[in-house]
């Protein structure tokens, strides 16, 4: 008997240009950039100077708070730039791939079956496969030293424009299950997937996991708000989550013994003339598959991720470590002749203050704009109706700005993170940076607990 | 447009900092962003915003009062031309009544944004829209005598110690128009009392005809006058005596449907404030006690200030709960204790205006009673996962 998990609350933003089931080409990767922002709090320190070579797999850089965790280079290749921005922080390792990829053989003699625990969690280390990981409460690489209640995984993408998980993971069950076996090993803890309802899952064949199905609109994909269901993190537990695409990277690794970062993720936004499917590797310069002739108008804001958590890149930017999509949508840089009083049939708003709720099928195209200016809370309500959690999403915003850790902790700051939140930021009327402010207030907890 | 952007764009940089103009930089930015909405793009988290902000919301609740406002309007001409037993074209009657009632209103923005724009400009904020509400209601619920100086003082004194030393929109505790109207209630009690004050010129003793008195029908039902009380029907449509805009039920309810349908106004409360009503309503027929007692709970719904207080003032989401069972609670209260104060204090026949001001003191602690029942679940979840270890 399969138990489906209903949400109610949350909301799908009809944006224009959802992905086809169509294959773009890319040109081979020449450039590759990881950027360190990627990994929530950590700072890091190189491995290896400009201009040197590395090889696929090879340690590229580690996190200097805590040396042990390592982050590999996704290709072979040379480093190219350690760009450096204000402060000389590190902002991106750019390498120049190679056309054929030369992986790190290091592990290539390694008998998986025979591995200890221990060995287990020193190969994943080594090999920078642990950056893969992530931990709540804060989101972060996991403290390799801590023991966690449970791993999640969310197997379907609930945000706007998000891809088909389905066409991702198509060919994939081997690798995921050699992954699973391997986290089975390391530690025997329950590993949750869940599922979109009523759909077709490459999960439901696989072994070792337990599967929930979840339905409604996002954000039930959040992976966060499936533990909050399933089982609600506590003060002083720790989860690990990990997204199925990064499973297949950690599968491929076991099976063929090296280090393939190569993955499929969606080319979307209303300014792409042919939305698609695409098949590239982990921080790919964007340009490989996104060509001037597939891109309406020039005003445009380029995004790795999706449009609510996405991160701003360049036109030649590149993607993101953990994301599975691009997105492209206008920018929003221009005035409004009274757009305050319009009637506003082509403008979205999950409030019905806008004649566009009357065309319920409609789909929009949404730019940057703010749509007005940042204004003290006056109405009240409105998160509550995005987030699908037994939380109070308002005052735990306003718990955040004040920097009341022990507010925080009691109304559940340990269950969420700032992407589970925003849609909360999406819907404000006052325009406050939900996202910003959840974050910092997750990193001065840490910081008081350490 | 393209000239006013042009002309904005060159005069913008004395307003900025180091402009001569600085000083007024908060009440240029005003003016600005009521002109144009601002190119300020995403920079932060979410791409991607929705439409709506909070000129939008005010926008869709000035719509609101319209109805009440235009029927308020010709009201007043109807009682003025009821009490010389004049006739007069519907067109006559309207006009009167906008000659009297849009001084009110000039006087409440005025006095009112005064205050706000002199503290956004000492604090460096924007100017908040809030106060475009607050100036509406004012002249609503104010009876059509009252002296126009009496209105400013009662607006500087709403807007400074209701809203301004709290900290401005979203801060304040109670709601600011119904503030200003409590200041006048207990300032100058024979402006905005009694029989006189809700037809035009009987404060000046207009020679009216035979028979007429001006009573609101609150006021023959705290007299025991049951008899004079309109039947359900005129009280629906609202050609009685009363505040401006509290008279027409059918003009408020027309507000109340934009507002709930555009889903700015909280249905939660609006439900629960007429079901507290009603409750209180049968409970008082249950006793029976006297003719007050005895009216039926539709027709304490029907008079007075209960529906425009229900629908525009209770609702208002600064100064109400702010969580959804909260407003349930809140709402439930501020009608039960409308009517409650209504027939039980004689001094006073209107009892909403100071029951919303009452619930608005109380609606923290129902939050806190809410959000406490939240933390005490979460913490014994705490608990019991520590005695498993």
């Amino acid at each position: 008997m399969t138990k489906i998990i209903k949400l109610k609350k949350g909301l799908n933003i009809p944006l224009k240009g959802k992905p086809l089931d169509f294959w773009i080409s890319s040109d081979p990767v020449a450039e590759v950039g990881i950027c360190p922002d990627d990994f929530i709090s950590l700072t890091p320190k190189p491995l290896i100077k400009e201009n040197e070579k590395i090889k696929a797999g090879s340690p590229l850089f580690f996190d200097k708070d805590r040396p042990e965790i390592i982050i590999s280079s996704p290709v072979s290749g040379t480093v190219k730039q350690i760009l450096r921005g204000p402060k000389r922080k590190i902002e991106y390792f750019i390498i120049e791939a190679d056309a054929n990829i030369e992986y790190d053989d290091r592990f290539s003699s390694i008998n998986f079956d025979s591995l200890s625990p221990e060995e287990i969690k020193d190969f994943l280390l080594k090999s920078g496969l642990w950056a893969f990981l992530k931990q709540r409460p804060y989101n972060i690489i996991p403290d390799p030293n801590k023991k966690p209640e449970a791993i999640f995984i969310s197997a379907f993408d609930t945000a706007p424009l998000a891809p088909d998980m389905e066409i991702i993971l198509k060919d994939e069950a081997k690798y995921m299950q050699a992954a699973i076996n391997i986290f089975k090993k390391l530690i025997d803890v329950p590993i949750f997937v869940g599922l979109k309802a009523n759909k077709n899952s490459v999960f439901e064949q696989m072994k070792g996991i337990n599967i929930n199905y979840f339905g409604g609109p996002h954000p039930a994909g959040n992976v966060g708000i499936q533990i909050h269901h399933i089982r609600p993190i506590n003060k002083g537990e720790i989860i690990w989550t990990i997204r199925p695409e990064d499973l297949v990277i950690i599968g491929k690794y076991i099976i063929n013994k090296k280090y393939d970062a190569s993955r499929i993720i969606a080319i979307t936004g209303s300014q792409i003339k042919q939305t698609g499917y695409v098949k590239t590797i982990l921080g790919a310069n964007v340009n490989s598959f996104l060509k001037d002739e597939n891109i309406i108008d020039t005003n445009n804001r380029f995004i790795t991720g999706n449009v609510l958590t996405g991160r701003k890149i360049d036109r030649n930017g590149y993607l993101g470590f953990f994301d599975r999509m691009i997105s492209v949508i206008p920018e929003g840089n221009k005035y409004e002749f009274l757009g305050w009083a319009l009637p506003g049939f082509n403008k979205f708003s999950l409030s019905r203050t806008f004649f566009s709720w009357l065309n319920k099928k409609k789909e929009y195209v949404i730019d940057t704009n703010y749509h007005g200016g940042e204004r003290a809370y006056v109405v009240t309500g409105q998160y509550e109706q995005v987030l699908p959690m037994d939380i109070f999403p308002q005052y735990l915003v306003k718990a955040a700005i004040v920097k009341d850790i022990d507010k925080l902790e009691k109304l559940g700051i340990y269950e969420v993170v700032e992407e589970d939140m925003a849609l909360c930021e999406f819907v404000c009327t006052s325009k406050i940076e939900v996202q910003k402010i959840i974050r910092e207030a997750l990193d001065l907890i840490r910081k008081e607990m350490s | 447009m393209e000239k006013l952007r042009n002309f904005l764009d060159k005069i913008k940089p004395h307003f900025q900092k180091g402009g001569k103009f600085h000083f007024l930089h908060s009440t240029f930015d005003a003016f600005e962003t009521f002109l144009f909405v601002p190119n300020k793009v995403t920079t932060t988290g979410s791409h991607i915003r929705d439409a709506i902000d909070l000129k939008r919301t005010m926008s869709v609740v000035i719509l609101a009062l319209i109805p009440p406002l235009l029927f308020g309007m010709y009201n007043v001409g109807y009682q003025y031309y009821k009490a010389i037993g004049q006739d007069a074209s519907f067109l006559e009657t309207f006009w009167f009544g906008f000659l009297k009632v849009l001084p009110i209103i000039v006087v409440s923005y005025i006095s009112g944004l005064s205050v706000e724009f002199l503290f956004a400009q000492i604090r460096g904020h924007e100017v908040n829209e809030g106060f475009l509400v607050s100036g509406m209601l004012i002249p609503l619920i104010m009876p059509v005598n009252i002296p126009l100086w009496m209105v400013a003082v009662a607006t500087i004194f709403a807007v400074i110690f209701g809203k301004e030393v709290f900290g401005g929109t979203g801060m304040n505790i109670f709601n600011p128009a119904l503030l200003a109207r409590a200041f006048i209630f207990f300032a100058y009690p024979k402006h905005i009392s009694g029989d006189s004050p809700w037809t035009y010129g009987l404060t000046e003793g207009i020679k009216t005809i035979d028979g007429f008195s001006g009573a609101t029908p609150l006021a023959n039902a705290a007299a025991y006058h049951i008899d004079k009380i309109p039947d359900n029907l005129t009280l629906f449509f609202g050609l009685i005596p009363g505040s401006i805009g509290e008279t027409s039920k059918l003009a408020i309810l027309i507000g109340a449907f934009i507002l709930l349908i555009t889903g700015v106004g909280s249905w939660r409360i609006m439900l629960s404030t007429i079901l507290g009503g009603l409750f209180m309503g049968l409970i008082f027929n249950l006793f029976s006690a006297n003719p007050f007692m005895q009216l039926s709970p539709i027709t304490h719904l029907l008079m007075g200030g209960f529906l425009f207080g229900t629908v525009y003032m209770a609702t208002d989401p600064v100064t109400a709960s702010q969580t959804n069972i909260g407003k349930y609670i809140y709402g439930f209260l501020i009608g039960s204790f409308g009517i409650l104060l209504r027939v039980i204090n004689p001094a006073y026949p209107e009892g909403m205006m100071l029951s919303i001001l009452l619930m608005n003191a109380f609606a923290p602690l129902i939050d806190h009673y809410v959000v406490e029942a939240n933390i005490r679940k979460r913490v014994k979840r705490w608990s019991i996962n520590q005695k498993n270890i």
